[in-house]
């Protein structure tokens, strides 16, 4: 225990002395070392970046239509694609999430260092890495050109990327276990099917409840994106009214997504505060 | 504790009673009804020819593809430096942004609860629900194709997901600290300054890293919009069918982003 000591030291130096604030980072050199390099990079980072001013400055009328667009947006000329596309993109997110959850659930468990072995633990966060460090929409243009245009293509990605996401999630779940629960199953004579089903799932499914409407959340929202390449839903629509300038469907989309996400922030809310 | 006898009339131990079984057996049905319905859908939308001819398809590209075009490497260092910038000055810029918002939003530092947190509340819920790639889309069609493009829809994106995070923060702190500086006789400034942003300095500091990570995966493919950086050249070569070269961009982002989430986790450990 030094610390009362220190504490008396300083206090005697500070006698008399004005106050000032402790900086953040204790080492001085370091402090100032990365105030410098910070500085250095952000004049170097902005003078490599040439912007074309007067071409920022022409769209600014056509960001502010943009901005006036969301006060009128335009639901109906294109309601048929609108519809088309939400729809296809909410299946494509529901199918996604179920088929990711059913698939992250082994790679989690094989992921937890507490209850894989070492070879089973090193593949499965081979897997989980691989998911997670390939964004969703390489993955899309690859498997578009594999699997043709359409919304498989789309629902393939993105089950692939609810593996990386769940199972890194739930794996760190599964190794901040209560030992002792899933010691107390196993002293019963439990096989490994029942030791997992009562010592460790009870413990962690609130979270990997959360977790699965979370994803969903985020597959609806990454859903959007997908139609860009191909792989389906509302993203091709909301492209195609972008490339022709109309920005008062493109607002009407943004809306619908915005909202949907909302509701499904609200829906989670509830669902957790259920679980929990 | 549920319990059934059973025929010679020994009590043995079940997990739920009858009831709690049975709503529990109906919730599924009707989830496994919503999926297969879904997939019903999906699989109609889909020439099943093609995925069945996706194997060989699979294997001829991935034998186009190797050996990477290693020499096209020097092509891209420009590229990945803009891709470096994209992200970290749209963190940089959306922290500057989120800092007010954040203060707006958080229940104990909004001037009103009834106005102004609202109005708070929904650029957060704005900016995080529309991905980065259709805020670069809009972007390159307001303010024209380049790095600066993808910048600002770096920015805008993260806005909403830091300022969450650091309202959260926010909420979260010591109420007695900024009691203790209040009762000095400080101004609401002084108050923010010394009672309320020490507390929260290591937590910004996590989200800022955290969310600059997540920002250089984005900006690898903000490219393919026009939006500027690596995925101009992932684009690029997708169009002319250069395989070999978008095998080395894809191994390049690969190791930009394993790179990029071992820097983050190292400041993180020394922040926390």
């Amino acid at each position: 225990m030094s610390a009362p000591v220190e504490e008396r030291i300083l206090l005697d130096d500070l006698v008399g002395k004005g106050w000032r604030k402790p900086p953040f980072i204790k080492r001085g050199w370091l402090r100032w070392g990365l105030i410098l390099g910070g500085l250095v990079y952000l004049v170097v980072a902005l003078a490599s970046m040439d912007v074309n001013w007067t071409r920022v400055y022409e769209g600014l009328d056509r960001g502010w239509q943009f901005v006036l667009a969301f006060t009128n947006p335009d639901f109906t000329s294109r309601a048929a694609d609108i519809k088309e596309g939400m729809i296809e993109s909410i299946i494509m997110s529901i199918a996604a999430t179920v088929v990711g959850i059913a698939l992250s659930i082994p790679v989690a468990l094989g992921a937890a260092r507490n209850i894989a072995p070492l070879p089973v633990y090193l593949v499965c966060r081979g897997i989980v890495a691989m998911s997670r460090a390939l964004n969703e929409i390489i993955v899309a243009i690859l498997l578009v050109a594999i699997f043709g245009f359409g919304p498989l293509a789309g629902f393939i990605t993105l089950s692939f990327a609810s593996i990386g996401f769940l199972a890194k999630l739930l794996a760190e779940d599964i190794e901040d276990l209560d030992r002792s629960q899933a010691e107390a199953v196993k002293a019963t004579g439990a096989s490994w099917m029942q030791w997992i089903n009562y010592g460790v799932q009870p413990q962690v499914m609130p979270r990997l409840i959360g977790l699965s409407i979370y994803r969903l959340d985020i597959n609806f929202r990454e859903s959007a994106i997908l139609g860009l390449v191909g792989a389906g839903g509302i993203g091709a629509t909301l492209n195609t009214a972008f490339d022709r300038y109309e920005f008062d469907t493109a607002a009407a989309i943004l809306l619908l997504i915005i909202v949907i996400v909302m509701a499904l922030e609200y829906i989670s809310g509830i669902v957790r505060g259920w679980v929990q | 504790m549920p319990q059934v006898l059973t025929g010679d009339g020994t009590k043995i131990w079940m997990l739920r009673d009858r009831k709690a079984q049975f709503t529990r057996w109906a919730a599924w049905m009707v989830g496994a009804i919503i999926f297969l319905w879904c997939w019903k859908q999906i699989s109609d939308a889909t020439t099943w020819f093609f995925v069945w001819d996706a194997p060989r398809i699979a294997g001829d590209i991935g034998g186009r593809a190797m050996p990477p075009r290693w020499e096209y490497i020097d092509k891209l260092w420009k590229p990945l430096w803009d891709t470096l910038n994209i992200a970290t000055l749209g963190t940089f810029f959306a922290l500057i942004m989120a800092v007010p918002v954040a203060f707006l939003a958080a229940k104990n530092t909004t001037p009103s609860a009834l106005f102004i947190r609202p109005v708070a509340l929904f650029i957060i819920v704005a900016s995080r629900s529309i991905n980065s790639l259709i805020w670069a889309l809009l972007l390159v069609a307001i303010l024209g194709p380049g790095i600066f493009a993808g910048m600002v829809a770096i920015a805008i994106r993260s806005v909403g997901f830091c300022a969450k995070l650091l309202y959260e923060a926010i909420e979260e702190i010591d109420l007695k600290q900024v009691e203790a500086i209040t009762a000095t006789g400080a101004s609401r400034w002084q108050v923010m300054a010394y009672g309320i942003v020490p507390q929260i300095l290591p937590a910004f500091a996590g989200i800022a890293v955290f969310r600059w990570d997540i920002n250089i995966r984005e900006s690898t493919v903000l490219g393919l919009v026009g939006a500027g950086g690596i995925g101009l050249q992932l684009k690029g070569s997708l169009d002319t069918l250069a395989w070999p070269q978008v095998s080395l961009i894809i191994l390049v982002i690969f190791g930009t982003v394993i790179v990029s989430e071992w820097v983050s986790a190292r400041v993180r450990g020394a922040i926390i």
